[in-house]
């Protein structure tokens, strides 16, 4: 297969179960090499979406391509190009770990020799080696994770599918899963979904916002910050007289919008809303100094996907 | 194939690190105790004139058994990893739905089978105690067992079934032992007195008991037809199961 098929090419993928929609006329393409995070609420059609992918249910319509196999037609194919890791992780409790590994590298089809190597790789890649003679029912969650990682990556597929990797973990073993998917974004392209929106950001180059079944954006996540120019929103307290604040704003042309709240004292405080991005606080540090008022904090907000995915979900919100 | 093998493997590994695999093994054993004492009340009192695996077979324990653990074996096959997800991660590997489903019956199949093994310790045993070789007939033992591994496997296809068609361990137990029983009650039918103008059905009840067969295997009589009848019963049943699993893609 040449390197210029998409990894990912998703066309209007539909999803019915009775009585429900999970997913509705999906359609998105994921280049090779791309990091890419779905995010979305509970039942927003993440997991059906990359069941389907996965070769494990059939779509209700639509077509979708994994390296160029469709995934209904020639699903050993694509079973042999893609790393799956389902939701919550299901493994073999009274399996040991290289056992299990090794028992998964054979039903994808590795030899012998193969898939020892490849079990000895993942153990080191993944940091098992030191539990790897121990039953995974006995193992933390962390590592549990871990296994179903290293499952994951033992065929070396081109495209790694993980379901909620970080779900369940504490924050510690969060920050070791998330490095370790940094580090396999070096070599596979990785699809995987979250609805911890940090997550996204922290190791994603590319986000699919999802909600009852639909995109509502995709994007790169510095790219959906500037689209929806939620960035910017100005903070500051200042002792001032909220009429005299108003009056001295007013004429402001890059102001959008001004809201005003006592913060005590003689303390208002200020959200100054820019049209555009535009960076207001020259202009509020010029106006206190030019009136001889008091300030005691001026800060530009960075808003964040969070905000963006609040911002796109709430229309939907309402309609329900 | 190597695949078939280290699935087979799994699926017997998995007997063996669970308490349910000791369990049927402990309670296969228990059974087939009483069945020895039972046996041995018949020695004496009687003089020993059929074989002992006939004795056996006479005392019904065999199909207490096997009623009773066959859907004990073969209820995790399907429904545990369903309900415990591994399926999914099973059925995205490039593994054909025919190599689950074989792979599943054979090491349920093997299993089943492995827990019967003391049966001969006890031949074996009253052999010695008695003094009579012709007890313990190498032949009628192989035919014993041959009936045995061919009833099992009709039982184990049934079960796994059964476990193919749910996702609660419990409900696949139930549907096999109901199944299973109904099978084996069928077969108890009294010969003879057929209903007037039901004469076809006489001879169709001979054809499918198992009772009857499996008493012809005990006495050490292998007749063809009961073969035929088993490995063709138990095919049908295994290509029901993959289509159920195969179903899966067509939802």
């Amino acid at each position: 297969m040449s390197d210029t098929v998409p990894m990912i090419e998703v066309h209007d993928l539909t999803k019915r179960y009775p009585g429900r929609t999970a997913v509705d006329g999906l359609s998105f393409t994921v280049g090779r090499g791309e990091v890419v995070g779905f995010l979305g609420p509970n039942g927003a059609g993440k997991s059906t979406t990359m069941r389907i992918l996965s070769t494990f249910m059939p779509a209700t319509s639509g077509t979708a391509r994994v390296a160029g196999f469709d995934v209904f037609h020639q699903p050993d194919e694509v079973r042999r190009r893609l790393g799956y890791m389902p939701e919550n992780n299901p493994l073999h409790l009274d399996m040991r770990v290289k056992e299990y590994l090794k028992f998964r590298a054979r039903l994808k089809g590795l030899g012998w020799t193969r898939s020892r190597e490849r079990v000895e790789t993942v153990l080191r890649q993944c940091g098992l080696q030191d539990v790897h003679r121990r039953i995974i029912g006995q193992l933390s969650k962390g590592y549990r994770q871990r296994v179903g990682l290293a499952d994951a990556l033992v065929h070396e597929p081109d495209l790694i599918v993980l379901d909620e990797p970080t779900i369940g973990l504490d924050p510690h073993q969060i920050r070791s899963v998330r490095a370790l998917i940094k580090q396999l974004a070096e070599r596979h392209t990785v699809l995987l979904s979250t609805h911890i929106l940090s997550e996204v950001e922290m190791t994603c180059s590319r986000v699919l916002i999802l909600n009852q079944g639909r995109i509502l954006a995709a994007d790169r996540v510095e790219d959906l910050e500037k689209r929806f120019s939620l960035d910017g929103q100005v903070v500051a307290e200042i002792a001032a007289p909220a009429a005299e604040l108003r009056e001295a704003f007013r004429d402001m042309p890059e102001l959008e919008r001004l809201d005003l709240s006592p913060a005590g004292g003689d303390y208002q405080r200020l959200a100054l809303t820019p049209r555009n991005g535009f960076d207001l606080r020259p202009a509020v540090f010029e106006q206190v100094r030019l009136r001889g008022w008091e300030l005691r904090e001026l800060t530009r907000s960075r808003h964040s996907l969070e905000d963006i995915f609040i911002h796109l979900t709430r229309g939907q919100a309402h309609e329900r | 194939m190597s695949v078939f093998l280290a699935l087979v493997r799994r699926e017997l590994g998995g007997f063996f690190k669970s308490l349910t695999g000791y369990v049927v093994i402990a309670a296969v054993l228990l059974l087939n105790g009483f069945a020895l004492m039972d046996i041995v009340e018949k020695f004496n009192t009687r003089a020993l004139e059929s074989p002992v695996t006939e004795v056996y077979y006479g005392t019904a324990y065999f199909w207490i058994v096997l009623l009773l653990t066959a859907p004990v074996i073969t209820m995790r096959t399907f429904a545990a990893e369903k309900s415990s997800g591994t399926y999914e991660a099973l059925m995205t590997t490039p593994v054909g739905d025919w190599q689950v489903v074989l792979a599943k019956f054979a090491g349920s199949w093997a299993f089943f089978m492995f827990t019967w093994l003391p049966l001969l310790a006890i031949f074996f045993t009253l052999r010695e105690v008695t003094g009579e070789p012709a007890l313990c007939d190498p032949r009628v033992m192989a035919s014993t067992f041959l009936g045995l591994g061919l009833v099992g496997a009709l039982y184990m296809s049934l079960g796994c079934l059964a476990s193919a068609l749910t996702r609660s361990q419990i409900i696949a137990a139930m549907l096999s032992f109901l199944l299973g029983i109904g099978l084996w009650v069928i077969s108890l039918r009294p010969a003879g007195g057929p209903d007037p103008g039901q004469d076809w059905l006489e001879p169709v009840l001979n054809h499918i008991s198992l009772v009857r067969h499996m008493e012809d295997f005990t006495r050490g009589l292998v007749d063809g037809r009961h073969v035929v009848f088993y490995v063709s019963v138990t095919a049908l049943l295994l290509l029901v199961t993959q289509r159920v699993v195969q179903s899966r893609r067509w939802q």
